[in-house]
């Protein structure tokens, strides 16, 4: 048993070298989305298509915090966030957003009759946010800093939104949030000096946040698209050539069950 | 007609029903004050609902197109259904009623019930009771009424239908030659599948469906066609084993501040119900009449029972609640309510109403529902919305906000009142005239000389670039025909454009959202037709903030003149750069337009709107529109 001491170091060596392995891989599968890692993959709000590559698990995660930087192309982003969402009958919650303009919400593919808004919350903005998260999939709030949110409301409304499983998209700055998406670079193309009228704009959506998920990834997209809803650029010399002639002169129904009849 | 207590063996009892005929009508004609001589017919999308005697000695039908109906009677009163108004004015008959009879059930509005005994006795008999309340009716209120005696609620109506009384114990004998259709007239119970299916089965009456052994129907048809058949048999339509529900099933809110709104005392009838059903659920019981008690702040003590044939949904509930509570609060007199109680009277075992396994009311919408309430609770109802898009050319106009909690479409495909007008024809579409052509052949070109040089659109606008956008003419396709739009450019006459039937812009900023709750909705019959286009409509992509007040801004041209308008279509200058108030300016780097908007010409006060399309050097896109004389955003692309 004597000589067995070396091989006995070798085998503990061996064990640790193992448990060291197993642990740097795991490690690794933890590293890769944001948030608690035992949800990866099932536990996730679908996006659009063109927007998935930007988002570490290909979609917004359940009990995350996204933040989306205010500036040109905020909303339509926002918008682009919720539609897949919505198409797939979840809820959504918008507070503070007085000017949301419902019609190009709707164009961009988000169904109204799921799109709660508040849009005034007043100084209740926690509360109404905490309430919505109990209900909601995803709970946008805007106006925060206007607000005067202190950085313990963020955590109370981040620990909710873990809690719940819900998803919250903060619009304007958000410190601390899990991902964070922004617009740059956008290029509207269809109007000329005096003629044609806009069709759509280009865009660089980037995305950066906590962790492994701020790999800096980038994606260039049609936000909104000329339908309005939002579009990979799949051929930039079809959509972003000359204005297009022709256009219907009683506008393009993007979505022709949405309008109404008269009469 | 026989004296009450003869062979009472029936399992009912005896019921007196008072049904006003037509009542959707009736109310619908008190509320517009249309004359009694006059055909009146209630529309719900696009269809009738209910017509007058009248309208159907004209030839109007239940179900027929709103067209068609005004071809057989051209002076047809139009009407919109208003369940709410349609409560609220029945109360006075229910009051009327009450004054001699206790006991007064409400089924719906247009039908109530009460044990008949006690007039029965009071007035000497059947006869000489329905006469009394006929009279008395008609001398408060002026309604026309109609009762019937019978066993039970069902067989009571159906006699009420046809100003009868049905002997005590004869009321199966009553039902047997009647069609079995006569199962799906109440409109809150949908059984048109069962009453086709026992037609096809050559069960064309309600004798030759109870001849049917109960256990037969039960294995073969469900548990409402149980119901049906009891009903049918002229049973009462729940086998007797109801109770009396235990006192603590009752809810009660103290409403602090008191109220005396409507939409306030929906809001709370929304809560007080939902926590009666939550309270019911608890106890596996569903109700089937409803007491409706309040208190008001001068102590008075108002108590109304309605009465179902269903068991009530929680929706269902809400809205015989919110009736109840409209018509006493726009009775007035009786100021604000300050406690208000929903009890249970009568409660049956719930069997069938289980929250939907798959369908609209799943598990999620319910936890987002009541999220809002409680947000609702937070800040008022009114503070949370949901969109709905209705019709108009703006961005802002196309939208309306409902409160969560009220009907996203509410019935009616017309405005309130009558509709005027002949119906829309199919959308027309535009012949846009090629820009060049149009410009130099405007008739009513303000100053011909300033054609070519102050053109602001550039040369090739005229070939390969013409605005390709909206329409340049906001024209109504109700008003004219394709060829108008050959013409050109709108009229300063203001013979082209605007909108009939659309009641949201006025003379205000047609830019701000208005709350217009009767701007006409599509239902879902209406849908089946054809969607109007709304030609001068900017096309998709729509700005995605659209500012609840129209921002002013100032549009300066390279020498930093303002820019104005030289003709409805055409700037004075090129715009160059775009100043808000007290910040510097923006340069831009494209612009589309104009296009001119006429609305509501008709109106008075109204202005000739023009919009364009500004992009920003640092990329950003804004809406504005010229009225008068600035220029104002409307509408933000971000």
């Amino acid at each position: 048993m004597v000589g067995d001491a070396a091989s006995r170091l070798e085998l503990a060596r061996g064990l640790l070298r193992r448990m060291e392995d197993r642990s740097e891989r795991s490690d690794a599968v933890r590293s890769a989305p944001v948030g608690p890692a035992e949800d990866a993959g099932a536990d996730v709000v679908p996006v659009a298509e063109p927007l998935r590559p930007l988002l570490p698990a290909g979609g917004l995660r359940r009990g995350s915090t996204v933040s989306v930087a205010s500036g040109t192309g905020s909303t339509s982003l926002l918008f682009a966030l919720l539609t897949e969402a919505s198409a797939q009958g979840m809820w959504a919650g918008v507070v503070g957003v007085p000017g949301l303009g419902a019609v190009a919400a709707a164009e961009a593919g988000v169904r109204l009759e799921r799109l709660a808004l508040v849009p005034r919350p007043g100084g209740d903005l926690v509360a109404v946010v905490l309430a919505l998260l109990d209900g909601m999939d995803l709970v946008v709030v805007a106006g925060a800093q206007r607000a005067g949110l202190r950085g313990q409301d963020r955590q109370r409304l981040a620990a909710r939104a873990r809690q719940r499983g819900a998803v919250l998209l903060a619009l304007g700055s958000w410190p601390g949030a899990d991902v964070e998406l922004g617009c740059s670079d956008v290029r509207w193309s269809g109007a000329g000096r005096g003629a044609g009228r806009l069709c759509s704009r280009q865009a660089v959506v980037r995305s950066g946040g906590r962790g492994s998920a701020g790999a800096g990834r980038r994606a260039e997209v049609l936000l909104p698209g000329r339908s309005g809803a939002v579009a990979a650029v799949h051929a930039p010399a079809a959509v972003l050539g000359t204005p297009v002639r022709g256009a219907p002169a009683h506008g393009t129904p993007a979505r022709g069950d949405e309008r109404v009849a008269v009469g | 007609m026989v004296d009450p207590g003869e062979g009472r063996e029936g399992a009912a009892e005896r019921v007196l029903a008072l049904w006003s005929p037509d009542w959707p009508v009736t109310a619908a004609a008190l509320g517009a004050h249309v004359p009694a001589h006059r055909p009146a017919a209630v529309f719900h999308a696009n269809r009738v609902l209910a017509c007058s005697a009248i309208a159907r000695a004209h030839g109007v039908r239940r179900g027929l197109r709103r067209r068609d109906a005004q071809a057989r009677c051209p002076e047809l009163a139009v009407l919109a259904r208003d369940p709410e108004r349609d409560a609220r004015l029945f109360e006075p008959v229910v009051v009327a009623v009450e004054e001699l009879a206790p006991g007064v059930e409400i089924v719906r509005p247009g039908l109530l019930a009460l044990p008949a005994k006690g007039p029965v006795g009071w007035f000497g008999g059947e006869r000489e009771a329905a006469e009394r309340l006929i009279d008395q009716v008609a001398a408060r209120t002026g309604v026309e009424c109609q009762t019937g005696f019978a066993d039970g609620l069902f067989a009571a109506v159906l006699a009420a239908r046809r100003g009868l009384g049905v002997e005590a114990g004869r009321s199966r004998e009553f039902l047997a030659p009647l069609g079995v259709e006569e199962l799906d007239r109440e409109p809150d119970v949908e059984r048109s599948e069962l009453v086709d299916l026992l037609r096809r089965l050559g069960l064309r009456s309600l004798g030759a469906f109870a001849q049917l052994a109960p256990a037969d129907v039960a294995s073969r048809f469900g548990s409402d066609a149980m119901l049906a058949h009891r009903l049918a048999r002229g049973l009462d339509p729940r086998p007797p084993v109801r109770r009396r529900p235990p006192e603590e099933l009752a809810v009660e809110l103290e409403l602090d501040p008191p109220v005396d709104r409507v939409d306030a005392a929906a809001f709370a009838a929304r809560t007080l119900a939902e926590r009666l059903h939550t309270t019911l659920a608890g106890h596996a019981l569903s109700c089937t009449r409803l007491g409706v008690w309040a208190r008001t702040g001068s102590g008075e003590e108002l108590l109304r029972i309605w009465r179902c044939a269903e068991p009530l949904t929680p929706s269902g509930t809400v809205d015989r609640v919110r009736w109840q509570l409209d018509s006493w609060l726009t009775r007035g007199g009786s100021g604000a309510v300050v406690r208000l109680r929903l009890t249970p009277e009568e409660t049956v075992t719930a069997g069938a109403l289980q929250i939907g396994l798959w369908g609209e009311v799943g598990e999620s919408d319910e936890r987002a529902g009541r999220a809002l309430v409680r947000v609702q609770a937070l800040l008022g109802p009114e503070a949370v919305v949901t969109a709905v898009l209705g019709g108009g050319r703006e961005p802002g106009e196309r939208v309306r906000l409902v409160p969560w909690g009220d009907e996203r479409e509410p019935g009616g495909s017309a405005g309130p009142g009558e509709l005027a007008g002949p119906p829309a024809p199919e959308p027309v579409r535009l012949i846009e005239p090629e820009g060049a052509a149009v410009r130099e052949g405007h008739p009513e070109e303000p100053d011909p000389a300033s054609g070519p040089q102050l053109r602001v659109v550039p040369p090739e606008a005229h070939g390969d670039h013409r605005p390709s956008g909206p329409g340049t003419v906001a024209h109504d396709h109700r008003s004219g025909a394709v060829g108008r739009g050959e013409r050109g450019p709108v009229r300063p006459d203001g013979d082209h454009g605007g909108m009939s039937g659309d009641q949201s812009s006025g003379g205000r900023p047609s830019s701000i959202r208005t709350p217009a709750r009767s701007r006409p909705i599509r239902t879902p019959k209406a849908a089946k037709d054809p969607v109007p286009a709304w030609p001068g409509r900017i096309p998709s992509p729509s700005p995605a903030t659209v500012p609840p007040e129209p921002l002013p801004v100032e549009l300066l041209d390279p020498g930093g003149r303002p820019v104005g308008l030289r003709a409805l279509d055409l700037l004075d200058a090129e715009p160059h750069l775009l100043v808000l108030p007290g910040r510097p300016g923006r340069e831009l780097s494209a612009w589309a337009g104009p296009w001119p908007l006429q609305q509501r010409w008709w109106a008075g006060g109204a202005h000739t709107e023009v919009r364009i399309q500004v992009v920003l050097v640092d990329g950003a896109a804004l809406l504005l529109l010229h009225r008068e004389g600035r220029w104002w955003i409307t509408g933000i692309y971000d």
